[in-house]
């Protein structure tokens, strides 16, 4: 039984990162921009939740400091894309690249460094009942971030206003320019939001996962985000479970490893990116889905015309 | 408050297509020097270091033809994926098959040797790159799959590949358990092109070929002309006739051939074994190459240079002030930011304007048409 708690709450680890950089691409993406850059954001989050964390001793510190790194990197994206109508995904690719870049040069002197970890959450009473009083009330406050963060953006995006607005936008910028909603704005906070997610994640990588900086630590997981919001279809529950998915691939191949199964390392760890590939292969075969499911202007530029 | 506001040209700005790579350098400049001065350096020194003194000798050219060689070589190719609206940015991982592949020659078949052996190398390094861009190509035909997500994914599952490689069957018996093959014999090895005065080998000849070749199929050829009609326009080459699908292989199996040249070229000439990282990540930087190369394989041999400069820059502020290499990699991301906004120059004039300014505007044109 413990053993099976214990997988359950790794598996959780590893699908927070994932679960919530792709909830920020999701509602940036419902605004009809394709951010690539989620590596690249997400790398800068966790360069900067481990180095506030590290220099100031608070784990708490480093985390406001990965979500606003996100953020703030995530401005240049959106500077670049809405106000200058840049190719979204070059602007997206380099990006990443001069998150990659930026982060392990701001990183040299942390490398080896033990860091601050977040702690568990830990309620007297609750968190010691058996089986499920770690799992619901024992893990990291990131977890329950997450949770709360896919449900909001579940109510915001289908029971707000200001949601279908959102969607409106990135299923016809000129029909939602042309009733008076201003698109540029609307997406500038969507990305920002996005980015504030990567960020988020990145921070988790490096103040819960693995509470240190090693560079390129995200090792594609903003690519894997990218790929849970095509294959949820964009809809933010299926990005819970593909998230869980991911993650249990990911713990999967980091137990057989350990356990010694006679198949190559190497092989193991490349798991997780041909899942991805099957399943895009998957979710992508019918083309009339996903042409109905996806944000019709995604990754179009919008100039307003005045 | 200030606000930007794009205004669309009649047509394109031929100027600002010209001048579009070298503001984008300048300001790259002007953002290194503030790098630079937050580090604790002075620019100037630090600049000195950077672009002037890695190419200040006849050696230090070869090291540059070196490095901008498997640049050029994949940017050329991807320069006509992009073309074609076809987003290949595996390249990264098509250059490690054509190294994989291609290496297959003189690890598997060590006693093999002759003139017959660098050809057969190359081809099989081609075809390696080759066949791997396509898988994604094949996704994207068959099943309709982002092929951005694909060929990026790709990268990581021919990293690990290689990496099993060099560790477990191709590891060198006789080489102290270091995870790399055996050194390849002489008729493996790219030659140098003047040993007297440095290392440059024939890469540097294979990626200007390929730069004309490619420039040729893209300006004369109707091939060329298919591309980019597609890539403008999928509709009308629809209408044209030419097949999105067929396409899709062309312009990925040319990009991965050209990357697998790139590998095995990089192997068999800079390193003369298989080792379990042999690419400081040209396959990324090369698409900054194509697009400071504007997408014309001319321009790319130019920007192939200018990243390659990039990397020996980076070493040379590495050993001289202890900064980290990895400044390199921030030049090249803040280069391919600039050019991609100083583009819009291109196809739009902009305006800064207060909020109150369109009414301002207004006023004058409606007395106009009275």
């Amino acid at each position: 039984m413990d053993i099976t708690v214990n997988i359950l709450l790794t598996i959780a680890t590893a699908a927070t990162p994932l679960l919530i950089a792709a909830i920020g691409e999701l509602v940036v993406e419902r605004s009809g921009v394709l951010n690539l850059g989620v590596e690249g954001m997400m790398i800068m989050g966790a360069v900067g939740g481990f180095g506030a964390g590290y220099l100031t001793g608070s784990p708490w510190i480093g985390l406001l400091a990965a979500i606003a790194l996100g953020a703030v990197f995530s401005l240049l994206f959106a500077v670049m894309t809405l106000s200058l109508a840049t190719n979204q995904v070059a602007t997206g690719l380099s990006l990443t690249l001069l998150g990659l870049g930026l982060s392990g040069m701001m990183g040299t002197s942390f490398v080896g460094q033990p860091g601050a970890r977040l702690p568990n959450l830990d309620i007297p009473g609750l968190t010691a009942m058996p089986v499920i009083g770690r799992l619901l009330f024992g893990q990291d406050p990131i977890f329950y971030i997450s949770i709360a963060l896919t449900a909001a953006v579940m109510w915001f995006l289908f029971k707000t206003r200001t949601g279908l607005t959102l969607r409106s936008i990135g299923d016809s910028h000129t029909s939602a320019h042309a009733l008076g909603i201003e698109v540029i704005r609307y997406r500038y906070l969507a990305v920002i939001f996005g980015g504030a997610c990567a960020g988020l994640a990145g921070g988790h990588l490096s103040l819960v996962y693995t509470p240190q900086w090693v560079e390129n630590m995200t090792a594609g997981r903003g690519w894997i985000a990218l790929a849970l919001v095509v294959f949820a279809s964009w809809r933010p529950w299926r990005v819970l479970a593909g998230a869980y998915i991911f993650g249990a691939v990911w713990i999967g191949q980091l137990h057989a490893q350990a356990f010694g199964i006679p198949v190559p390392s190497q092989l193991l760890s490349s798991l997780p990116y041909l899942a991805t590939i099957v399943v895009l292969v998957l979710i992508s075969r019918n083309k009339r889905l996903t042409m109905m499911n996806t944000p019709a202007s995604l990754g179009q530029p919008f100039v307003p015309d005045r | 408050m200030m606000r930007l506001e794009l205004v669309k040209r009649p047509q394109r700005s031929m100027l600002f297509s010209a001048l579009s790579p070298f503001i984008a350098f300048v300001l790259t400049i002007i953002a290194g020097a503030i790098l630079f001065a937050l580090l604790g350096v002075n620019p100037l020194k630090a600049f000195q270091i950077y672009f002037l003194e890695p190419v200040s000798q006849v050696w230090q050219l070869h090291e540059l033809a070196i490095k901008a060689a498997p640049l050029i070589l994949i940017g050329v190719g991807l320069s006509v994926c992009y073309r074609a609206n076809i987003w290949n940015i595996g390249a990264e991982g098509q250059f490690i098959l054509g190294g994989i592949v291609g290496s297959s020659v003189p690890v598997l078949f060590p006693q093999f040797e002759g003139p017959l052996v660098l050809p057969l190398m190359l081809l099989f390094g081609m075809v390696g790159g080759a066949a791997y861009a396509a898988i994604p190509a094949l996704l994207k035909a068959r099943f309709n799959t982002n092929e951005i997500l694909t060929s990026l994914m790709l990268v990581y599952v021919a990293q690990l590949f290689l990496d099993w490689l060099v560790r477990g069957p191709w590891r060198d018996p006789k080489g102290f358990n270091f995870p790399q093959t055996i050194q390849f014999n002489d008729s493996a090895i790219l030659p140098e092109l003047m040993p007297a005065s440095g290392r440059a080998n024939w890469g540097f000849v294979f990626a200007l070929v390929a730069a004309v070749l490619v420039w040729m199929l893209m300006s004369r050829m109707l091939k060329g002309f298919e591309v980019r009609v597609l890539g403008a326009s999928p509709r009308a080459g629809r209408f044209a006739g030419f097949g999105i699908k067929r396409m899709v292989f062309f312009a990925f199996m040319l990009s991965g051939a050209l990357a697998g040249l790139a590998g095995i070229s990089e192997v068999s000439g800079a390193i003369g074994q298989l080792q379990p990282v042999i690419s400081p990540g040209y396959g990324f930087a090369a698409i900054i190459v194509a697009f400071l190369g504007r997408l014309n394989p001319l321009g790319i041999v130019a920007a192939g240079l200018v990243l390659a400069l990039t990397y020996l820059g980076g070493e040379a502020v590495q050993s001289a002030l202890g900064i980290s290499d990895k400044v390199a990699r921030v030049f090249q991301g803040m280069l391919l930011f600039f050019v991609l906004g100083c583009d819009t120059l291109i196809h739009y004039r902009i305006r800064l304007i207060g909020l109150a300014a369109p009414t301002l505007e207004a006023a004058p044109k409606l007395e106009e048409a009275r």
